[in-house]
Order: C-alpha cells, then sequence, then structure tokens
C-alpha cells in the first residue's frame, strides 16, 4: 500500500466516518486515495481551511468523537492554525493532517513548504512530521490516542508528498485505547471530604472538564447530597438544564449576578475540570477570599496555575468525585440557600430592570423566541462577541454537548464552520448566534453550508457595530468609538441568497419569530439577519483586573 | 531561589525546541540549560537551572511532564546530588599580572589550555560558586571572553532511568 492509503486505512480503523478539508498539491495522493478507498470517510470540502478545522472542531465538541481535518501543505496548513489553536484551549480532541513537500525538498522554501510542525508546536497537544512510510500507521495510532488521553487536544501529522507515495505493508490493528486515567491520592480526597463536610455555603465551580465527560447528573447528585449550587464556566454550559433548581448559570465577568455573587460568597468552592481562567475569576487575588478552594482536574499542570487552592486532586475526575461524594455527610444548609434566593431575586429584579429601559429588538426577548422554537435536541452555536455572552445567559440548555462556543481563544469566525462540523456529526439542527462582526470573518462557509444542506439556522445579531469592543469604549474609553463603527452596506439577505440560502430580515420580534418559525421548518441553511440596536451591552459585567466588587449590573447612560 | 531540575527526554527529532519553546511560551526564567546523549542512546539529558520560586518550579516540572517526549523529570536537591559546570576563560597575559595569573589558575585548578604572548586561555570545572569566584578574581586582570557549560548534574545514589518503569 502507499503511505496515503495507509493513511485513509487507519483513519477506517479508527473509526473515522467524517472528514473535513481541502485538498492542494501535497495532499493530492490522499485525496487520491480517498476517492478510491472502499468504505472511505465522508469527506465534506470546506471553502477555506480555517473553516474545516473549526468544522472538525464542532464536529469533536458536539459528539465526543475526534475531529479530523486535512490540508495541504504551505498555506492550506497555516490556514488551520487559529482552529488548532482554538481546539487546544478549549481542550477539544483534533487531528490535523498535511501534506508537505517531498523530504529531500525540505529546508529550501520549496513552493508551499513551511515547517508546520514548528509553527504548530506550541499549540497542540503533540505533533509529527512522518520521514518514514514504515513509521506511518502506528504514528496516527498514537495521534489519535494522544489526542482523546487525559486533558483531550489537538494533535498534528505532517506527511511529506514522498511518504505519502513509498509503498509498505499494512498490517490493520484495533485503535488504540486512550490512556487510563490516574486515580487521584487518597489522601487528598480525604482532605476535600473534610473541607466539603465543614462547608457552611459549598458552591461548586463546573468547567469543560465534566463537560467532556459528561458528569452532568452525577454533579447534580453531589450538589443535592452537600446542599451546594451550581455555577459554571462557559465551557461548562449545556450541563445541567437552565431549569435546575441548584444550577445558577455561567459565572464570570458577563456570568449570571447569582452565580458570580455565590462564587463569591461561597466558603467552599470545588473546581472540577475548571482553570480558573481570568474571564471567570476576575482578578485572581480578590477571587473568592472567603473560600478554601478544592480542584479536580485531569491536568496536573492546571493545580495552582491561576488560582492558589487548597486542594488539588489530579486524575480521573469522575472517579474522584465518586469518592468524595461516598465519604461526605448530607447537609443542609437553610441560611445559604436564603442568600441564593436573595442573589437570585436581585438578578430577576436588574434583568427586569434592564429590559424595561429596551428597545424592541432586545437580545433577551430574541432568545426568548429562539428557546420557544428550538427542540431540546437543537445545537445552539455561537461566534465571539456580545450575542456569545447574551447566548450563554439565555439560552435554554437541556443536554450535554449542545452548547458550543469558542471559549479560551476567543475566536471571531469559529461559529459557521463549528455548526456545520456539530450538525455533520450529529444529524441534528443548529442554530448559529452570530454577529454581524464575526459573521463577516469566515462566511464564505455559507457555501459549504449550502453544498452538504446543513440544516442551521444562522441568526445574525446585526447592529452594525463590533459591539463587545464598543461596549468597552462606551464605559471605560468615554465613548471613543475607534475602529468599532462597521458602516459597512452588506446586505446580509442578498448575500445569503447569493450563495444559495434562503434569508430574511427582522427588525421586530414578530418578524423575528415569522422568519424563525420558517427556518426552523427548512432542512438546510436559513440566514436571519436581527437587526439589534448598536447601544445594547452585556451586563453585568466586571472588568479584568477586577471582580464582584466591581460589577456592573446597571447602563450607566440608563442611571 | 535556584532550582536544578533533570529532564530525561526521548532522544528525538526537535525535542529540544519542544523543551525550549515551553519555556518561552509559559514565561519561564531558565538561567542555564545542557544537554546530551545518555549512556542509553535512546535518551537525552536535559539539565536545567531556573530562578524563582516553588510555585514556577512546580508549574514548570508540571508543564514539562505533559510534553510527550518527556519521560521524567526530577528536582535535584543540593545535598543529594552532584553539580558542575565547565568554562573556558581566556584573559590578557601581560608582564606585569602574569604571577598573579598562574597562581590563581592553581589555587583554583583551573587548567592552561593556551598559552600565547598576549593570552591565556584557562579551563575550569567545579561548582557554580567556584567558577564565579574565578571570573571574580580574573576581571581585574583582564578577562578578554569566556563561555561556560551550564550546570549538568546527576544525584549521588538516585539513577533517573529507573524512573522510566514507572
Amino acid at each position: 500500500m502507499t503511505g496515503a492509503e495507509i493513511l485513509i486505512q487507519t483513519l477506517i480503523e479508527q473509526g473515522v466516518t467524517d472528514v473535513f478539508g481541502y485538498p492542494g498539491g501535497n495532499v493530492v495522493d490522499i485525496y487520491d486515495a480517498l476517492y478510491r478507498a472502499q468504505e472511505a470517510p465522508r469527506h465534506i470540502l470546506a471553502a477555506h481551511e480555517q473553516g474545516a478545522a473549526h468544522a472538525a472542531d464542532g464536529y469533536a465538541r458536539a459528539t465526543g468523537k475526534t475531529g479530523v481535518v486535512i490540508a495541504t501543505s504551505g498555506p492550506g496548513a497555516t490556514n488551520l492554525v487559529t482552529g488548532i489553536v482554538t481546539a487546544m484551549l478549549d481542550s477539544v480532541p483534533l487531528i490535523a493532517i498535511t501534506g508537505n513537500v517531498p523530504t529531500d525538498m525540505i529546508g529550501r522554501d520549496s513552493f508551499q513548504e513551511i515547517n508546520i510542525t514548528g509553527v504548530t508546536m506550541p499549540i497542540t497537544k503533540h505533533n509529527y512530521f512522518v520521514t518514514d512510510v514504515r513509521e506511518l500507521a502506528d504514528t496516527l495510532r498514537e495521534a489519535f490516542r494522544i489526542a482523546l488521553s487525559g486533558r483531550p487536544g489537538p494533535v498534528l501529522v505532517d506527511i511529506p508528498k514522498d511518504v505519502q507515495i513509498a509503498e509498505c505493508e499494512y498490517t490493520p490493528a484495533e485503535a488504540l485505547k486512550p490512556a487510563v486515567q490516574k486515580k487521584a491520592a487518597q489522601s487528598e480526597i480525604d482532605a476535600a471530604v473534610k473541607l466539603i463536610n465543614k462547608a457552611k455555603r459549598p458552591y461548586l465551580y463546573i468547567g469543560g472538564g465534566a463537560a467532556s465527560r459528561e458528569m452532568g447528573a452525577q454533579i447534580m447528585a453531589f450538589a443535592e447530597k452537600t446542599d451546594a449550587y451550581i455555577g459554571c464556566s462557559l465551557m461548562g454550559l449545556s450541563l445541567f438544564p437552565n431549569a435546575y433548581e441548584r444550577f445558577l448559570g455561567m459565572e464570570g465577568m458577563h456570568g449570571k449576578y447569582a452565580s458570580s455573587m455565590a462564587n463569591h460568597a461561597a466558603d467552599v468552592i470545588i473546581g472540577i475540570g475548571v482553570r480558573f481562567s481570568d474571564r471567570a475569576t476576575g482578578n485572581a487575588q480578590k477571587y473568592a477570599p472567603q473560600a478554601a478552594i478544592i480542584q479536580l482536574d485531569a491536568d496536573l499542570a492546571e493545580i495552582n496555575k491561576n488560582v492558589p487552592v487548597d486542594v488539588g486532586i489530579v486524575g480521573d475526575i469522575k472517579d474522584a468525585l465518586e469518592r468524595i461524594a461516598q465519604k461526605c455527610k448530607a447537609k443542609h444548609h437553610p441560611t445559604w440557600a436564603k442568600e441564593i434566593a436573595a442573589f437570585r431575586a436581585a438578578q430577576a429584579q436588574m434583568e427586569a430592570a434592564a429590559e424595561k429601559c429596551s428597545g424592541e429588538m432586545y437580545p433577551a426577548k430574541l432568545f426568548r423566541a429562539i428557546n420557544r422554537l428550538k427542540t431540546k435536541d437543537t445545537i445552539m452555536v455561537t461566534d465571539v462577541g456580545q450575542h456569545q455572552m447574551w447566548a450563554a445567559q439565555y439560552s435554554e440548555l437541556y443536554k450535554p454537548r449542545h452548547f458550543i462556543s469558542s471559549g479560551g481563544l476567543g475566536t471571531m469566525g469559529f461559529g459557521l464552520g463549528a455548526a456545520i462540523g456539530a450538525c455533520v456529526g450529529t444529524g441534528e439542527k443548529a442554530v448559529l448566534i452570530t454577529g454581524d462582526g464575526s459573521f463577516g470573518m469566515n462566511l464564505t462557509e455559507l457555501a459549504t453550508a449550502v453544498t452538504y444542506h446543513i440544516p442551521v439556522v444562522i441568526v445574525i445579531f446585526n447592529n452594525g457595530v463590533l459591539g463587545m469592543v464598543r461596549q468597552w469604549q462606551t464605559l471605560f474609553f468615554e465613548s471613543r468609538y475607534a475602529a468599532t463603527g462597521l458602516e459597512r452596506k452588506t446586505d446580509f439577505v442578498k448575500l445569503a441568497e447569493a450563495f444559495g440560502a434562503p434569508a430574511g430580515r427582522a427588525q421586530s420580534i414578530e418578524a423575528f419569530e415569522a422568519l424563525l418559525q420558517k427556518a426552523m421548518a427548512q432542512d438546510g441553511p436559513f440566514v436571519i439577519d436581527a437587526c439589534i440596536d448598536k447601544d445594547e451591552i452585556v451586563l453585568p459585567m466586571f472588568e479584568a483586573d477586577s471582580s464582584v466588587d466591581g460589577i456592573i449590573t446597571q447602563d450607566p447612560r440608563q442611571v | 531561589m535556584r532550582f536544578v531540575i533533570s529532564v530525561y527526554v526521548e532522544n528525538k527529532y526537535g525535542v529540544l525546541a519542544r523543551v525550549s519553546g515551553l519555556f518561552m511560551r509559559r514565561g519561564f526564567n531558565i538561567n542555564s540549560l545542557t544537554v546530551d546523549e545518555t549512556d542509553d542512546a535512546a535518551y537525552s539529558r536535559i539539565t536545567i537551572t531556573l530562578n524563582g520560586d516553588e510555585n514556577d518550579k512546580n508549574q514548570l516540572v508540571n508543564q514539562l511532564k505533559k510534553l510527550q517526549n518527556v519521560k521524567v523529570v526530577r528536582e535535584l536537591h543540593k545535598d543529594t546530588s552532584l553539580e558542575r559546570e565547565l568554562m573556558l576563560i581566556k584573559v590578557k597575559n601581560s608582564r606585569e599580572n602574569r604571577a598573579e595569573l598562574l597562581q590563581a589558575c592553581d589555587i583554583f585548578r583551573a587548567k592552561i589550555i593556551d598559552y600565547s604572548t598576549d593570552t591565556l586561555c584557562a579551563e575550569v570545572t567545579g561548582e557554580p560558586s567556584k567558577i564565579n569566584a574565578f571570573i571574580e578574581i580574573m576581571k581585574p586582570l583582564g578577562i578578554v571572553e569566556m563561555c561556560r557549560t551550564g550546570i549538568v548534574a546527576l544525584e549521588r545514589t538516585h539513577y533517573i532511568a529507573e524512573e522510566l518503569d514507572k
């Protein structure tokens, strides 16, 4: 078999059913092998390699399987970079396969040559430059194992053209199982139990690590037993139904008031699969001043990285929480419940007050319509900016892996590719919440959505500005709107139609609901240009070097 | 504080770049780094000295452990390990300073490896503190140029490769 054929056979052997990519001179052999192979994975041709990378990422987030993306050497490979880092920062298992110039052309600045292993060294879990076809199959197997082991992440395999052509015996093998995670030390479990048993105001702070292990039910049972409340990071969303009484929503810079306040007031915080990111904690020095912190994580290097913790528990977090739960006493904290109720009441009041001052197309109202018209299976996908935070605050979520968003890297332009990947992976409908800024970055993937008849409803929160940065300018730069007014003449309805997708514009809630109803009934993509006010801001908010002490809960222009 | 970290890595293409790249992107303040093959050609050993606090050291160790090619990471403690460094130093050689120069070399057991009418080149090995002291003595005599290897270190009794099986 040729190297290219071995690659395809190894993908099949690993259970890969879908790959995303874009052909080019140095992967043409791989594409030929894909074309000729029996039972070859389905290939989704993106419009741009970045879109393909985000699609493979969205596919992985929605399914829990490893996403696969293929790109050619040089610009094809460098176009993957943003997609790879996005996956890295959110711990998404991804295999990026790139072609390269033949080994004897390496290092000569040959046409479309780039040292992509060098470029991606800091942004992958690991990467490989395969120089011998005899090592290709095992390298790929190892790459898949690494991507899914421990804390998942992206792995890149760069294959020069001569290795793709070279022939070698192919020996089939079973897919390697991800490395078994170590069990946490008993002493740490005991230390955690001791703290939790003494707690009066326990708070569970849940992140992507718990989401990728789908620990929702386990955590809810633990919260019941210990009478704790739950908040989450952006990556922890969709693990708990919004209606669950102990769930307070996302915390942090733009988190729910009740969740951030509960975190601040807690005396014991149990962080599960979180890295205490600055967007969740604010100023780390001011974070949760009264709390003893217990951190459960698969990654040893996360313990004490951002916030010093009292107990660090490393290893299999599912097993660790199980062992903690067994030893914890059942508790009842009526005072804590009262405090939480007060935070919630204050939050409801703030939200009602903000809505009262708002215009017709108030984002929370749009989300009410979306929540009503989508089903429990609809996957919510976002881009990055104000709309993302509104989506995090207001989306009704029911199932894990049903809220897909670029958290760590905050990649504008992530959404459309990710939504395509999520739809391909699950066969479900997706609603993409995007903004005119984010959508503008990778809207070319509309072509992909139309070609493959992807059931994605694209809702553009169109305010004609880069809303999140503009919000900072409003609040902290005396309304000096440097470079955030888009003043573009883009007609998104015509644009969607030019791509072959039906579309409509909504300037009222009624029009929006009517369009959304139509869109949800469609099988393919549908674009809704929802015109919102450029002066809407996301509340609450606290500044990066601040904490809940500096929380802004009311639009200062309305005071 | 100064920490000495010994890292056992697979002897493969690009491993040093992975390790040094990690220091750069995580902002670690590395003093020295030495690397070469071990008795087993499949492995190289990297010795790192780091300036920082306990937390910096833990982060460095934990981040290193995440690299796929890194097999063992150990902190070496002064009382249980041996540290050596080698320096080549070229100093002005003149009638006025020659006596002092030769005497200092003798006391520090520096080996004179080159001698010309203008300069003298000495090889000094020892603990970093000894090398530093020698440099101080040479300064007023006129250092032309110098080169230090950075620290290599071994634990007195523990054998790092034993950790490979764990």
